[in-house]
C-alpha cells in the first residue's frame, strides 16, 4: 500500500520578533515545531546563554568548573559566550538586585546591563531577580541605560507588568512576559501589556519552566497547547515566540547535580547534569520554545546539533 | 474506531429472530455498539461481519507485549498525539546494545550495569527494560552461545539482531521462550523471518526503508497471519527519524492508516557515536511516539535521565504526581531540627525538599496526604486543613523524634494557624514563608534564634 505523509497547513503564523538592532528575529513559523515537511521554520529556535551579574558561588562542580575563569565578570562572560559557546543571545540576569541578597540599586545593575549589552554584538535579554517590587525599579534603570539597543527586559508579570511595560514602550525595548504555567493566565497578561499600548509584535511569553522531573511536563503541554493554539485556531494572543528558561531549572535539581559519591545509583555527576540539562532543553524545544535559556557549554554544544539537525 | 449502532446493524443478518434475547436485531446492534452485548450472543452472525466488527473494535496502535517474567513489558496502545488531550498510555520501553563481538569482561560490565538501571522515583519503579543482542560476527553457533550467555545475566527482555534467518533460529534454541523481540524483517527475509515468528509465537520488528517499503512490509506480514509486529522506519538520522515517527503516528490514530497500527522502534544506538546526541536524541523520540529506544550505552548518567523524562511525559495529566505521606528527612535531621509541614503534590514537595535542601539546614519535611494538591488549591479543597495536618503529625511518630514542639507550615495558609493551635495543643505553630524560594532564609533566621 503506497503511504503518504499526511500533512495539515494553516494559515497562521507565529509573529517575527525583532531581537537587538540587527537582523536578528525569532518565530515566524506556521508549523508545530521542525514539522518541515508541511510548512516552514524561517528562523531557527536561539540559545540563549545566561549569566549572572553577582558571582554565583553555589553552583555544582560540574557547571561552575567549565565556568570559572569568568563567573564573576559578565562583561567576559557574555564575550565567552559569543566567541566560544555560539551563544545566539545573552541573558543576563541581575541577581544582585534581590532585595533578598546583595539588594544592590538598580541603576548600579543597570550599568553592568549596558556593559554587556556594549561588549558583545548579539542581542541581549536582561532579566531582574524577580522580585516583583525591586524589578520595577531595576528593569526600568536598565530600559533608560540600554536605550537604543532593543533589549527584551522582563520577566514582566500580573504584579509589575504596568512599570516594566511602560519602562520598554518608553524606550522601545522588548518585553518578556511571565505568567505561572498557565495558557490562559499567559494570554492575559498578553492583553494587559497590549491594553497598556505594548506592541505585541515585542512580547515574548515565558510561560514558567519546570525542569526534567520537576514539572518538565506542565511546561511541555503548555508549550504544545499555546502553539496549537496559535497556528490551528488562530488565536491572536498566543502568536508571540515563546521562552523556556532552562539553565537555572534544570541545575536547581538534586538529581542533576548531586555528588555520584553521595548519590552511586545516579551516575556521574559531571555528564549527568549535562543530560539534564539537554533533555530539559530538548524537550522544549520540540514542545514549541523559540528561545532557550542555557547554561552548560557541552549541553549547549549538544542543543546547537539538534537544532542544526532539525533544522536541516 | 468504534461502529455506530446502525453500521453494525448493517451487517447482522436483519432476521429479528430474537434468538440473542433482543425483539429485533435494530436492538442489538444498540446494545452492541454501546458495549452492552456481546456478537457471540447473536448465533447467525457471518464470520465476515465478525471479522469487520472485530477490526473496528481493535485499538488503532496495537498493544505487544515483549520479554516475560520481572521486566516483561507492554508497549504500543497510543490514543493520541498530544499528551494534555490523555494520558500516553504505555510507558517507552528503553533498551541497551550489546553484541557478540564483545570481550566477556565488557559485556559483563555492560549487562550488570543494565541490570543496575532501576530506580524508585516518586512512589513508581522505572528501570531499563530490554537488552538489543547484536549479532556482528555472522557465524550463528558465536551468536547462540553469546545469547545464551546474555540470557543467564539478565532478566531483561531481549532483542536478538540478525537478518539472518538461520542465525535467528540457532538463537531461538536457547531464548525461544523467553518471548524475544526479533530483529528483523526485512523485504528480503520477510518471508522466512516472518514465517519463524509466526511459528514460534513472536514479537517481529519489521525495518523499512522508506515509509512506503514499511507499509508494504507491514501488509505483507499481516497477510501472512502475523499480528505482534514493531515498526523501525529504517530512517539512521535525527531529521528523518523525528519526520518517520510523527508520519507512523498520525497516519494509524488520524487516518486509521491500518498498516502502520503497531508500536514503533527507534535506534539512536545506530544514528550516532556523540553519546550526548544519542541521548538527546532519545529524549526526543521518547516525547515524539517511540514505544522502544535502543541506546548504546548503560550508564546510570544517561539512562537515569531519560527514565525520569518517560515519567514525565506519561503522567495523565488530569491526574497529578503524589509522593507518599511521611516525615522526610532533609539531610541529617536530630531532635534540635526545625519540622515543616506542606502538602503531597509531587512539584510542592520537590520545590519545598529542594530549597530545605539547599539552605544546608537538616530538617524534617512533613508531607500531609492532599491528594496530589498543590497548598492552596489543597487548603481550598478542604485536605490540608486543620485537622488533617494535626491527624497526620499525632500519628508520624514526629514527637519522638524531635525535643521540641514547633511546626512550621506554609505562610499561604497562616489563616488557619489559630484553628491548628487548638488541635495540636502541645504545639507551636510557626508561619513559615508564602513562597518556597524563602524557605532558605526563613530556616536560617529559624536556627539563629
Amino acid at each position: 500500500m503506497a503511504f503518504e505523509v499526511p500533512k495539515e497547513t494553516t494559515d497562521s503564523r507565529i509573529r517575527e520578533v525583532v531581537l537587538g538592532t540587527g537582523d536578528v528575529k525569532v518565530g515566524g513559523e506556521n508549523v508545530l515545531p521542525f514539522y518541515l515537511w508541511e510548512g516552514e521554520m524561517p528562523k531557527r529556535p536561539l540559545i540563549a546563554v545566561e549569566i549572572y551579574d553577582d558571582s554565583p558561588s553555589d553552583w555544582a562542580e560540574a557547571v561552575a568548573g567549565p565556568l570559572s575563569e569568568v563567573l564573576s565578570d559578565p562583561v567576559a562572560w557574555a564575550k565567552k559566550a559569543q566567541a566560544e559557546w555560539g551563544a545566539d543571545l545573552i541573558l543576563l540576569r541581575l541577581k544582585s538586585t534581590d532585595p533578598k541578597g546583595d539588594d544592590k540599586p538598580g541603576v548600579e545593575a543597570a550599568k553592568t546591563a549596558a556593559a554587556v549589552a556594549e561588549a558583545v554584538t548579539i542581542p541581549v535579554i536582561v532579566y531582574g531577580s524577580e522580585d516583583v517590587e525591586k524589578d520595577g525599579e531595576v528593569l526600568k534603570a536598565v530600559a533608560t541605560a540600554c536605550e537604543g539597543k532593543n533589549v527584551v527586559m522582563g520577566p514582566a508579570k500580573e504584579d509589575n507588568y504596568k512599570t516594566i511595560g511602560a519602562a520598554a514602550l518608553g524606550y522601545n525595548q522588548t518585553v518578556a512576559a511571565k505568567s505561572p504555567i498557565d495558557v490562559n493566565l499567559a494570554k492575559q497578561l498578553n492583553i494587559l501589556l497590549s491594553n497598556l499600548g505594548v506592541d505585541v509584535g515585542k512580547i515574548i511569553v515565558d510561560p514558567t519552566t519546570g525542569a526534567l522531573g520537576y514539572g518538565l511536563e506542565y511546561t511541555y503541554s503548555i508549550m504544545e497547547r499555546f502553539k496549537i493554539a496559535a497556528l490551528r485556531q488562530d488565536d491572536s494572543m498566543t502568536q508571540m515566540p515563546l521562552l523556556a528558561d532552562v539553565g537555572t531549572e534544570a541545575w536547581k535539581a538534586k538529581e542533576a547535580k548531586a555528588p555520584a559519591a553521595d548519590e552511586p545509583q545516579w551516575g556521574d555527576e559531571m555528564k549527568r547534569g549535562v543530560l539534564w540539562e539537554i533533555l530539559t532543553a530538548t524537550s522544549l524545544l520540540i514542545a514549541g520554545a523559540d528561545v532557550i535559556i542555557m547554561r552548560h557549554p557541552e549541553a549547549i554544544k549538544t542543543v546547537r546539533k539538534v537544532i542544526d539537525s532539525l533544522k536541516g | 474506531m468504534a461502529l455506530s449502532g446502525l453500521d453494525i446493524f448493517k451487517l447482522l443478518p436483519k432476521t429479528n429472530c430474537g434468538d440473542c434475547k433482543l425483539p429485533t436485531c435494530l436492538a442489538f446492534a444498540m446494545k452492541l455498539a454501546g458495549g452492552q452485548a456481546k456478537l457471540e450472543d447473536c448465533p447467525h452472525v457471518s464470520e465476515e461481519a465478525k471479522e469487520a466488527l472485530a477490526d473496528a473494535a481493535a485499538p488503532p496502535v496495537r498493544g505487544v507485549v515483549i520479554g516475560q517474567g520481572a521486566k516483561e513489558f507492554k508497549t504500543g496502545e497510543e490514543l493520541v498525539l498530544f499528551r494534555h488531550e490523555k494520558r500516553f498510555v504505555n510507558p517507552t520501553g528503553m533498551g541497551v546494545l550489546v553484541s557478540d563481538s564483545m570481550s566477556d569482561d565488557d559485556l559483563k560490565a555492560k549487562v550488570d550495569q543494565v541490570n543496575a538501571d532501576s530506580w524508585d522515583r516518586v512512589g513508581q519503579h522505572i528501570e531499563v527494560k530490554l537488552v538489543a543482542l547484536k549479532c556482528e560476527s555472522g557465524d550463528a553457533g558465536k551468536f547462540k552461545d553469546f545469547v545464551g550467555k546474555v540470557s543467564g545475566m539478565t532478566d531483561c527482555a531481549l532483542m536478538p539482531m540478525t537478518e539472518d534467518v538461520e542465525v535467528m533460529k540457532a538463537a531461538l534454541e536457547v531464548i525461544g521462550d523467553k518471548n524475544p523481540l526479533l530483529y528483523c524483517a526485512t523485504a528480503a527475509n520477510i518471508e522466512a523471518m516472518g514465517e519463524l515468528a509466526k511459528e514460534k509465537g513472536l514479537p517481529l520488528v519489521l525495518k523499512g526503508d522508506s515509509l512506503d517499503s514499511l507499509a508494504e512490509l507491514s501488509d505483507k506480514a499481516t497477510g501472512m497471519g502475523l499480528k505482534d509486529l514493531i515498526l523501525d522506519p529504517g530512517t539512521r538520522a535525527l531529521k528523518d527519524t523525528f519526520e518517520a515517527l510523527i508520519a507512523i503516528r498520525r497516519a494509524a490514530l488520524n487516518a486509521k492508516f491500518k498498516a502502520f497500527g503497531f508500536p514503533i522502534i527507534a535506534l539512536p544506538c545506530e544514528e550516532t557515536d556523540d553519546i550526548y546526541l544519542q541521548g538527546a536524541s532519545a529524549g526526543i523520540y521518547i516525547a515524539k511516539y517511540a514505544d522502544i529506544v535502543v541506546l548504546s550505552e548503560a550508564d546510570a548518567w544517561l539512562q537515569y535521565p531519560l527514565q525520569v523524562e518517560i515519567q514525565n511525559i506519561y503522567t495523565d495529566p488530569q491526574k497529578p504526581m503524589a509522593v507518599d505521606s511521611k516525615f522526610y528527612e532533609i539531610g541529617s535531621p536530630g531532635p534540635d531540627s526545625p519540622v515543616l509541614v506542606t502538602t503531597n503534590f509531587s512539584l510542592t514537595y520537590f520545590i519545598v525538599s529542594g530549597e530545605v535542601e539547599s539552605s544546608k539546614i537538616d530538617a524534617w519535611l512533613g508531607i500531609v496526604d492532599s491528594e496530589g494538591q498543590s497548598v492552596l488549591t489543597a487548603w481550598a479543597a478542604g485536605k490540608f486543613v486543620p485537622d488533617a495536618i494535626a491527624k497526620f503529625i499525632n500519628t508520624s511518630g514526629i514527637a519522638e523524634k524531635v525535643n521540641h514542639r514547633k511546626v512550621i507550615i506554609p505562610g499561604y495558609v497562616a489563616q488557619i494557624s489559630g484553628e491548628l493551635d487548638e488541635e495540636l495543643p502541645d504545639w507551636e505553630i510557626l508561619i513559615g514563608p508564602r513562597e518556597a524560594a524563602d524557605i532558605s532564609a526563613y530556616l536560617r533566621n529559624y536556627v539563629n534564634q
